[in-house]
C-alpha cells in the first residue's frame, strides 16, 4: 500500500516521458498517475514513453488502460513506447493483453535513473 | 446470502467494505492471506490477486458508479479449491454477454480498457456472473490451487 504517496516518479528527456510507477497498478493507483503522466505529456510536449516496471509489485487491467490510454496520445505521431525492469508478475498481464506486441519489452537501453 | 456452490467449505471467511477504490489493495491481501495456507505458486497467488482486483474494482467503479456503496467478499475454501464472491448491491449489468466481452468498455472516458472479465476468466478455473438491474451483481470465482507434493 502507498498510503497518500503520490504511486510514480517521472522524468522527461528529449521530449521522451519516463514513468516509473510504486507498489501496485490497480485502479486507484492508475487514476492517480494518469492526470499527473496527461499534464506533462501536454506540458512538454511529449512523443515517446518509457514505463519502468521496476518497482511494481502487482498489475491488473487497470495499468493495461493506463499504457493504451497513453500510446493512443502519442502514436498519431508516430511515437514509441516501452517498457523496462519488466518482472514476470507484470510480463504475465502485458503477455495477456497482447501489449507486448506494440512495446519494446526490456530492451538495451535501461530505465531511468531519478 | 446462499451458498450456490452448495459446498461446505472446510475454511470460509466473509468481509464487507466501502466501495472506496483504496479498498481493491484491502481486497487482494484478503484474498492472498487466505488461500496461504494452501501454499499457492507465486502465479497462482498472483492469479487470484487480479482475478479478485477486477471484480472489486469492476463494483466500484460500475455497479456504484464511484459513489459510496459496500461491497462484499465471501472467500470458501474445499479442500485445494477457492471460492470466491464478490457481491455488490449497485445498478447490476443489463447485458451480462456485452459487458463480458474483451475490450467492450462504457468507462473508456477513464481509459478502462475493457479486459476485466477476460482476465476474471482467464485466471481463475470458473466464473459465473449473475446480475439484476437494479439490485445487483455476484461474481462467482473458482480456482484450484495445485498440489506441490
Amino acid at each position: 500500500m502507498t498510503g497518500n504517496r503520490h504511486p510514480a516518479q517521472y522524468a522527461v528527456k528529449n521530449h521522451t516521458l519516463y514513468i516509473k510507477p510504486s507498489g501496485d497498478l490497480d485502479h486507484h493507483n492508475v487514476e492517480q498517475i494518469r492526470t499527473r503522466a496527461d499534464n506533462l505529456m501536454v506540458e512538454c510536449e511529449i512523443n515517446s514513453l518509457v514505463f519502468d516496471f521496476e518497482a511494481v509489485d502487482f498489475m491488473d487491467s487497470a495499468g493495461i488502460g493506463l499504457i493504451m490510454g497513453r500510446y493512443r496520445k502519442i502514436m498519431g505521431s508516430g511515437g514509441k513506447m516501452k517498457a523496462v525492469s519488466v518482472k514476470p508478475v507484470v510480463m504475465r498481464i502485458l503477455k495477456y493483453s497482447g501489449l507486448y506486441q506494440i512495446m519494446d519489452i526490456n530492451g538495451a537501453d535501461g530505465g531511468m535513473s531519478i | 446470502m446462499e451458498n450456490l456452490d452448495n459446498v461446505i467449505y472446510d475454511n470460509e471467511v466473509y468481509v464487507e467494505f466501502m466501495s472506496d477504490s483504496v479498498n481493491e489493495g484491502l481486497a487482494r491481501m484478503v484474498v492472498s492471506a487466505f488461500a496461504l495456507p494452501l501454499n499457492p505458486s507465486l502465479e497462482e497467488m498472483a492469479d487470484l490477486k487480479t482475478a479478485v482486483s477486477e471484480a472489486v474494482t469492476n463494483a466500484i467503479i460500475h455497479a456504484y458508479m464511484e459513489k459510496e456503496g459496500i461491497i462484499k467478499m465471501r472467500l470458501g475454501r474445499k479442500n485445494s479449491d477457492i471460492f470466491i464472491d464478490v457481491i455488490d448491491e449497485g445498478c447490476g449489468i443489463k447485458d451480462i454477454k456485452k459487458a463480458m466481452e474483451p475490450l467492450f468498455t462504457t468507462r473508456d472516458d477513464i481509459d478502462r480498457s475493457g479486459m476485466g472479465f477476460a482476465f476474471m476468466e482467464a485466471f481463475t478455473d470458473r466464473l459465473d456472473v449473475e446480475s439484476e438491474v437494479g439490485k445487483g451483481t455476484v461474481i462467482h470465482m473458482q480456482k484450484a490451487i495445485s498440489d506441490k507434493e
